[in-house]
């Protein structure tokens, strides 16, 4: 026999209250676990569509009026495209998808459009000085799209309007935004004239709605020689961690680049940065909430486990435990409890969230193992401390007053 | 074996002072069979479990083997308790959710005994006293004897020198009373020390030595 055994004895003999308790820890445990998991995956969610608007931090001249987002790149400001090598050499954290951008008025047909040049991802990746440091050699997992369950994956095509970078661009590859591909009737495989020189059309992009509708992309470099300007840019466009941004990436910036001007979507930002901290407060405020009324109703079941168990411990010490043992019977029941309490939460927990999570907040929830440990910790925690009064003063009874027919 | 020096014992009840045991002196040999009679609340019980190691005197000094069992601490006390002294309760003390042999099992556990030799003494001494049959019977499904005797097996499982019995027969029918009588006078010849309170006057006279508490004090019976 072992402490175990009298342990799992006791708990089968008042298996009601010992039900109580457990439902109590199972339920607070349940509900903190379901909360987390909706929170996951909703804040996933809203990453998911930040991401698909694009990019969200600007760095432009600091000459140049912020006022369109969307056009503060056709202003004719310059800045060096060194910029780009300090930005991709830094050790910023929270910063992907880098897109330089060059941008000269083109004529065709009489009609005005934009002919922007663009860095394919590519040519970052080759340039050897750049290997072994800079962002793209630190997955950020941020910028990238969050897988959410049922959700289709993004076209190839569209990953330029999204994430505002391309993988491979030839110098002569052109993509042609939908509205001028419509005017001039052309589409992919297409030859197009601009500024003396014959393009191939690539690909014609999804219409967006914004200026870069009336946009040709080609090469950076194609259209810095085709303007005549040198190694300039435009504006550099960064897909930013939502959370790095909040962190202060964009005063990082700043100091990296004092000469610019940075610029970002501020008020998507706040929105989904106040709705995770809204999330994360709620959690925190369940946490309480559970570990409070969790540990209070924990340690009133154990005093009054004790208070029937005196004549137990009275024998038990007459038998020769020392206080250790008796204090020991009553923290490894705690465990028990404990650990079932923390692995039913979490299994009810996770069923709740996986049923309910798609009503009432219309994502998508999938179970989260890695939330195991934490609840089964966290209900421990609980169990243990709620415990260790009762079990201190089981420890430190009085012999005599616990064999009172004596 | 058993040393009382001036021992005192007084308990506050409603702010007054009770006292139970006034200046005892007394000394219980090795291998003395020693039977303590008093009226109720004359302080037998108080004397045997402060023999035990179990209720600290207001005064005065308990000596085991020339070693003073107070100025030890709790936990030093407890495990020269489980080493030397055993006791058998009127109301037994058996460990209601807890079988027969794993109530027995109980002080080898506490010894650091290992579970394969734990089992082996219990069952031995479960057979001793005639329950090899009421092994895995927990004490509500035995009879009152029984459960007697499971306690009697439990105090024997870490071969106490001293065995201190409180009204071992208290609820026990005669039959039944006169074979706990027989198995402590059989650890009494076999060497043991064994000190019993009793109101009972037969019970009393199989003890070599009977004392009586009275007034406080300890005289002989």
């Amino acid at each position: 026999m072992r402490l175990g055994t009298i342990v799992r004895r006791e708990l089968l003999e008042r298996r009601t209250q010992v039900a109580t308790s457990f439902l109590a820890i199972l339920l607070g445990i349940a509900v903190i676990v379901s909360v987390k998991n909706i929170t996951f995956y909703s804040e996933k969610a809203v990453s998911r569509e930040l991401d698909a608007l694009g990019a969200n931090i600007l760095i432009l001249p600091k000459s140049v009026s912020v006022q369109d987002y969307y056009s503060a790149d056709m202003q004719g400001a310059e800045f060096p495209e060194e910029y780009v090598t300090r930005l991709a050499m830094s050790d910023l954290e929270g910063l992907d998808n880098l897109s330089p951008k060059l941008s000269v008025p083109v004529e065709i047909q009489g009609k005005s459009f934009t002919l922007t040049g663009i860095l394919p991802k590519q040519e970052f990746q080759a340039k050897a000085m750049w290997k072994g440091a800079g962002i793209f050699s630190r997955p950020q997992g941020c910028g990238v799209v969050a897988q959410v369950p049922g959700a289709a994956d993004t076209p190839v095509t569209e990953n330029l309007v999204r994430d505002r970078v391309i993988d491979t661009l030839g110098s002569s590859d052109a993509l042609v935004g939908a509205d001028v591909a419509g005017f001039l009737g052309i589409g992919a495989g297409a030859p197009l004239v601009l500024l003396g020189r014959t393009f191939s059309v690539v690909a014609v992009l999804p219409r967006t709605g914004t200026v870069d509708d009336s946009r040709i992309f080609a090469h950076l470099h194609t259209v810095q020689e085709l303007a005549g300007k040198g190694p300039v840019l435009n504006a550099i466009e960064i897909v930013g961690c939502c959370s790095a941004i909040s962190q202060g990436l964009v005063q990082k910036i700043n100091r990296l680049l004092p000469e610019a001007e940075v610029v970002t979507i501020t008020q998507i930002i706040d929105t989904q940065i106040k709705t995770n901290q809204t999330m994360r407060r709620l959690s925190t405020l369940f946490i309480v909430i559970i570990v409070v009324v969790g540990g209070v109703g924990i340690a009133n079941y154990m005093f009054s486990n004790v208070f029937e168990r005196r004549r137990e411990i009275g024998t038990l010490m007459a038998l020769g435990a020392r206080s250790s043992f008796v204090m020991n019977v009553f923290l490894m029941k705690a465990l028990v409890l404990g650990l079932a309490g923390g692995l039913g939460g979490y299994l009810l927990g996770t069923a709740l969230a996986v049923t309910l999570g798609p009503r009432l907040a219309g994502i998508p929830v999938l179970p989260m193992p890695s939330l195991v440990a934490w609840a089964v910790g966290l209900s421990v925690v609980i169990a243990l401390a709620g415990s260790y009064l009762p079990a201190r003063r089981a420890a430190r009874l009085d012999p005599f007053d616990t064999l009172q027919e004596v | 074996m058993l040393r009382l020096e001036e021992v005192r014992k007084d308990y506050n009840h409603r702010g007054k002072v009770v006292r139970v045991l006034d200046r005892v002196t007394l000394e219980i040999g090795k291998g003395d069979y020693v039977s303590v009679v008093g009226p109720s609340g004359s302080g037998k019980s108080t004397l045997l479990l402060m023999l035990g190691g179990m209720l600290s005197p207001s005064d005065g000094q308990v000596l085991v083997d020339g070693e003073s069992l107070y100025e030890l601490a709790p936990d030093e006390r407890a495990v020269r308790r489980r080493k030397t002294i055993g006791f058998v309760f009127q109301m037994f003390n058996l460990i209601p959710y807890l079988t027969a042999l794993e109530n027995v099992q109980v002080p080898l556990l506490l010894a650091g005994v290992d579970d394969v030799r734990q089992r082996e003494t219990a069952v031995e001494l479960l057979g001793r006293v005639g329950l090899s049959d009421r092994l895995d019977h927990k004490p509500s499904e035995l009879s009152i004897g029984q459960q007697q005797r499971v306690a009697l097996a439990r105090m024997l499982a870490n071969d106490p020198a001293v065995v201190l019995a409180d009204e071992p027969t208290g609820n026990l029918d005669p039959e039944t009373g006169h074979h706990v009588l027989e198995f402590l006078g059989d650890l009494h010849r076999h060497g043991r020390t064994v000190v019993m309170v009793t109101h009972d006057p037969e019970a009393a006279k199989r003890a070599t030595r009977s004392l009586r508490l009275q007034d406080g004090a300890v005289i002989p019976a």
